[in-house]
């Protein structure tokens, strides 16, 4: 690898890990925020313009803060568990594509922690990781409640994730008919869903052609499925009983100062994480009009970015809408509407995709 | 389907709400210490002991209010008052005088038993202290000032709000203005403690030729 390549690679990483430690900072108050103008209240307004600073005066709070040991811990475990949620969140982010790439003399820069072949694969085993933290962080705890609640916690993760990994094989599927065969490079993936579907179904253009190219209109059940199990995959309301807020008995009760802020940390990375990962599935991740030409070329280079948090942000509002919105399930509701719900939709969905690919691809069994 | 309606019809619900706390509306709590909140006119907050308007101490040192409290939080001590200098325009005064603010229930009691009406309740409700002693109020405190100020614990702090003394829950002189033991029973109001804001009563005999009647008795 030459020098310039290893700067440039360097850059990718250090940029993509800044992004997402600044958007973890603004969520945070972004979320307070919100729910407060939902139930009519004020929220953080005094560190720093509109109370933006909220979560940096927060975070310097725990750090100071006593991280109490309680007797009873497994200490390996219990010191590791921390450090396991936050490494798989960072390293989800690191496969998103947040930007278009652009050169830099020869070398071409793309604005993604890493594009891996196997990208999607890498998610889902990041994210099946981040459980390990989380019943690791319960029994470690070597107290009744954390360990209730790190059970919970797993049983939700682990079957949420079939579906989300169901809805997710149901957009591979789809993007492997778009293009040169099957990906599940996320540049790819993005990379097919530029243009509109006019472009491709030439029969329709005058009306397709303001329709952007997203694999959300051919695939909106698998999008639906998706969001749900994403919801619950990062444990928010209303499906947030593994910390449960009011109740508190959740996996991290006998975590204190920073090591309680690295879950927290966590939970808020996962939630930019899934909702750019749901954006660059679904929404057409960084694909956008950038106007070049007629704007100035930084302009146009930044564009896509803007998009892309344009994007996924707008799934984040829904996430803070919905929290502000329902009350929380109860734990056999939430196996219900995973299992008896989610799993045979996310199926269904998939036979049904499978059947109208190859439909289209070797025509009729039968002729 | 009905679950999907009936989420739509939530949203819609905190959607509406926020859009209406965007533009500024329905707001349901204040920025506290910067904005106060108006208090109701007979809110419970900490007590006062009044003075009369020529600077005498209401307060006769009866322990009645000690009696009434069901916390056990006062404690008073009377003394008899000096005939050539009295503090008090009865027999005695209140020479101790202690509140302890950790025990108070804020019922207002010891203001239904005051037979002067020398304690009653200002709308002060910040009573944080660093330590136990503080929080008993002692006379000095708690006394307001011959020109009918009342002590504030921390007046000094960019966030005391010194009007809240200015407004008591019904600040009532149980006998004449000037404060001579021969007009008791004849009852005013006044909305604020402090000097009396009208003029001083007229004597008995003033009041008896007045109404064209004689002295009945003595």
């Amino acid at each position: 690898m030459s020098w310039p390549q290893f700067w440039i690679v360097l850059l990718r990483v250090v940029a993509t890990f800044g992004l997402l430690l600044l958007v973890t900072l603004l969520n945070v108050w972004a979320e307070r925020k919100i729910l407060a103008d939902m139930q009519s209240r004020i929220g953080p307004k005094r560190a720093g313009p509109f109370g933006i600073l909220q979560t940096v005066a927060d975070g310097l709070k725990l750090f100071f803060k006593e991280a109490v040991t309680p007797r009873k811990v497994e200490l390996g475990m219990y010191l590791l568990a921390p450090f396991l949620a936050v490494v798989p969140a960072f390293l989800i982010f690191m496969m998103v594509p947040w930007g278009r790439p652009f050169m830099i003399g020869d070398n071409e820069v793309a604005l993604q922690g890493a594009d891996l072949n196997i990208g999607l694969l890498f998610i889902l085993a990041m994210s099946s990781l981040a459980v390990y933290s989380v019943v690791l962080a319960g029994w470690s705890s070597g107290s009744k409640y954390p360990l209730l609640g790190g059970v919970r916690a797993t049983a939700q993760a682990i079957s949420y994730e079939a579906a989300m990994g169901l809805a997710m094989v149901a957009v591979v599927m789809f993007t492997a008919t778009q293009g040169d065969g099957g990906t599940l490079s996320l540049a790819e993936i993005v990379n097919r869903q530029s243009g509109t579907w006019g472009d491709v179904i030439p029969a329709l253009e005058p009306v397709l052609q303001f329709v952007p190219r997203w694999n959300v209109f051919p695939q909106i059940v698998a999008f639906v499925i998706f969001f749900v199990a994403i919801i619950a995959e990062t444990n928010r309301a209303p499906f947030d009983l593994v910390e449960a807020e009011q109740e508190i008995v959740g996996f991290h009760t006998e975590y204190s100062g920073m090591r309680f802020a690295m879950f927290f940390l966590a939970e808020y990375v996962n939630i930019f994480s899934m909702c750019a990962i749901a954006a660059t599935l679904f929404l057409g991740g960084w694909n956008g009009p950038t106007f070049e030409g007629s704007v100035p070329g930084l302009v146009s280079a930044l564009l896509p970015t803007v998009w892309f948090l344009a994007k996924t942000y707008f799934l984040i509002f829904i996430f803070f809408w919905i929290r502000a919105t329902l009350p929380r399930l109860r734990y056999d509701q939430l196996m219900q509407l995973g299992w008896k719900r989610l799993i045979p939709a996310a199926l269904g969905w998939l036979v049904l995709s499978a059947a109208v690919i190859s439909f289209r691809q070797f025509g009729s069994p039968w002729s | 389907m009905g679950l999907v309606k009936e989420l739509i019809k939530g949203l819609r619900v905190t959607g509406g709400t926020m859009l209406r706390t965007i533009a500024g509306g329905g707001l349901v709590t204040t920025e506290y210490p910067k904005e106060m909140r108006v208090k109701p006119q007979r809110f419970h907050g900490r007590h006062v002991l009044n003075r009369y308007p020529d600077g005498m101490e209401k307060c006769i040192g009866c322990e009645l209010c000690a009696g009434a409290c069901p916390a056990d939080c006062i404690y008073v001590r009377g003394e008899d008052n000096d005939p050539e200098n009295p503090t008090s325009p009865g027999e005695r005064f209140g020479f101790v005088y202690e509140i302890n603010m950790l025990r108070c229930i804020f019922c207002g009691l010891c203001v239904e038993a005051c037979p002067t009406e020398a304690i009653t309740m200002t709308h002060l409700f910040e009573f944080s202290t660093t330590n136990r002693e503080d929080a008993v109020y002692t006379k000095e405190t708690l006394l307001m000032e011959r020109d009918g100020t009342v002590p504030h614990m921390f007046p000094d702090d960019e966030l005391a709000d010194l009007s809240e003394l200015d407004t008591a829950d019904g600040w009532m002189r149980a006998t004449a203005p000037s404060g001579v033991a021969a007009y008791e029973g004849t009852m005013m109001w006044q909305g604020t403690p402090g000097p009396a804001d009208w003029a001083p009563e007229p004597s008995q005999e003033e009041r008896d030729r007045r109404s064209g009647e004689g002295a009945t008795d003595d």
